[in-house]
């Protein structure tokens, strides 16, 4: 359930073998490099995961010398790893704060932020609740636990879960600032102390599936068609809008955010090469096909 | 005698003496290190906010109350479905099961605490869950219930190996007393031989308690992680969230050196204290009495 394992490019069937996948990749036989090491470690976000772990291997292609790990964890965990130097890349569903920045020049580390993609978190419910559209103002009332019943917004008589990941994911934390408290600096806003944390994108799609008191929300890359997806109002419910590649690019899905790859100033070439063809449109094309939206 | 020993027996003997300590070591040291990591809370954090009622640490919510309830209220429900059941099955393996059915049970038991947790966490989101929710008409099945359960079968192994070998230990004279004066078979169950191995099968529920406690993965995926208050008997079929859990869930995310870590730190410190509290009952409930805990690592 967890995208947790450390995954070696172009071998992402071996996921759950992980362990030793990695162990074969740092010395694989074969690779044109011999001395000096072309890997480069890339963490975070398991937001962005299967993207990283998609641009990674088709990069195998283009630049065979240069070999290219992958790990989910979290966009915490990546821009830590970044900040004590045992990653070249972090994937961030979040922008650094200003507490990461400080801690990154402490230990010497000035993080370059790029945006490698863009992302609309689709807001989930099982497929027999008559709910189709919210407005961000419901939302922020169901999941901070002002709205309890179904009811109170137009669905059945049924008590309301609220699913989130855990509280160290960016998607939660970009759901809490967007959603919950509206954008508003200085709002202290909480999520419900009853809000179930799931520790994977998988649980809460798992849960929403399951039960037909649930919401949940996840990154649109994630949503299966066993989920029902709702349609959101940004203007208070004169337009509702379902996420999608088209109406994130035209900015009429509220709750849309840009995805990050932090990188250190005066990072090797090989790091700084492979950003920019995560750039290029022919990496930007696979984002397409996973379910995110390119960034142009 | 100090004389004639060979050096090859003063190394072995050595050796083994410095195992022995090892463990305590060991010990020693993992709890240094968590003081070390954990003091600062008590700097950073004040003191009544490490006693509220809310858990939000990205926003500075520290309060660990929540997390410590849910621990022992999870723990509380796997004891009270693990320890009689647990029990119940030692008494049977031990006392009414011809000796070929013994022979089968008793791994049979043991192979269930091979079983990984992961395993059981993922049956528990699968199929126990969904059970849970339709049968209790409760508004979801991820609940301390659901946790319970799955502790309970972790924690059964070591109930029934251990209290089965307390009763085992029950010398035999005891039983053929009691039934010369003329009480039944289920009489001399239940007055004679379980009273006398009572040291031993309380050392079983401690050491059972004392797995639950301490338990992580199962309980990270089926109850909900809700850092809630609940009082006792609704808190079992809602969502709750454990200490360790809490630290699985988060420690990957923290910064080094900041509050959020030295709090994780203080969580693990209050772990320790509580398993440790909890082993301690059971090894004096043990040496109280010498009567069949003596194979109590078997």
């Amino acid at each position: 359930m967890l995208v947790r394992f450390p995954i070696c490019a172009g071998r992402a069937l071996l996921a759950t073998l992980a362990a030793a996948t990695i162990a074969a990749c740092g010395g694989a036989p074969g690779g044109a490099a011999s001395g000096r090491s072309s890997a480069i470690t890339d963490i975070g976000s398991d937001t962005i995961v299967n993207l990283a772990l998609a641009w990674a291997e088709a990069y195998a292609k283009v630049q065979p010398a240069v070999r290219i790990s992958v790990t989910g964890g979290g966009s915490g965990t990546g821009i830590n790893s970044l900040i004590n130097g045992s990653a070249d890349i972090a994937n961030a569903s979040r922008r650094m704060t200003a507490g990461e920045v400080a801690a990154a020049k402490e230990h010497g580390i000035s993080p370059r932020e790029v945006v490698v993609a863009r992302d609309a978190i689709a807001v989930i419910v099982h497929k027999s609740n008559p709910v189709s559209r919210l407005t961000i103002e419901q939302l922020a009332a169901i999941f901070s636990g002002r709205i309890d019943n179904w009811s109170e917004v137009g669905g059945e008589d049924r008590p309301i879960v609220r699913l989130s990941r855990e509280v160290n994911s960016g998607t939660h934390v970009y759901f809490l600032e967007a959603v919950l408290r509206g954008g508003r600096k200085g709002d202290k806003t909480l999520f419900s102390a009853d809000t179930l944390l799931l520790p994977s994108s998988e649980g809460v799609i798992a849960e929403t599936t399951d039960n037909p008191n649930a919401i949940g929300y996840d990154g649109l890359g994630y949503v299966t068609p066993d989920v029902k997806v709702i349609a959101v109002s940004g203007d208070g419910g004169k337009t509702f809008v379902l996420p999608s590649a088209a109406s994130v690019t035209d900015r009429t899905y509220p709750i849309a955010r840009d995805l990050y790859m932090y990188v250190r100033e005066g990072a090797p070439p090989q790091v700084r090469g492979y950003i920019d063809w995560i750039l290029s449109p022919e990496a930007q094309r696979l984002v397409q096909s996973l379910g995110f939206v390119p960034i142009h | 005698m100090g004389r004639s020993r060979k050096p090859s027996e003063f190394a072995i003997e050595a050796l083994i003496k410095a195992s022995g300590w090892s463990a305590v070591v060991f010990v020693l040291l993992i709890f240094l290190f968590l003081l070390r990591e954990g003091l600062p809370t008590f700097a950073e954090v004040k003191l009544g906010s490490l006693f509220g009622l809310r858990w939000y640490p990205i926003e500075g919510h520290f309060g660990l109350v929540p997390l410590v309830w849910g621990s022992i209220i999870v723990t509380l429900g796997a004891a009270l479905i693990a320890v009689p059941l647990g029990v119940a099955a030692a008494l049977f393996i031990a006392e009414v099961a011809p000796r070929w059915l013994r022979e089968l049970l008793k791994p049979l038991v043991e192979v269930l605490a091979g079983l990984p947790s992961v395993v059981l966490g993922f049956l528990g989101v699968i199929a126990l869950a969904p059970l849970v929710r339709t049968s209790l008409g409760v508004p979801t099945g991820l609940t301390t219930l659901t946790g319970s359960i799955l502790l309970a079968l972790m924690a059964l192994p070591t109930i029934v190996s251990v209290a089965e070998d307390a009763l085992d230990a029950v010398p035999k004279s005891f039983r053929v007393g009691s039934l010369a004066l003329g009480a039944t078979r289920w009489q001399t169950i239940w007055r004679t031989t379980l009273p006398a191995a009572r040291s031993g099968v309380l050392t079983a529920t401690m050491l059972g308690i004392g797995r639950a406690i301490g338990e992580t993965m199962a309980v990270m995926m089926v109850t909900g992680n809700a850092p809630q208050l609940l009082l006792a008997p609704r808190a079992l079929w809602s969502p709750s969230r454990s200490m360790t859990a809490t630290i699985a869930a988060e420690m990957g995310e923290v910064a080094k050196g900041s509050t959020h870590y030295h709090v994780l730190f203080t969580v693990g410190l209050v772990l320790f204290l509580i398993s440790f509290g909890v082993n301690i009952a059971a090894s004096s409930m043990l040496f109280k009495s010498r009567g069949g805990g003596g194979r109590m690592l078997s």
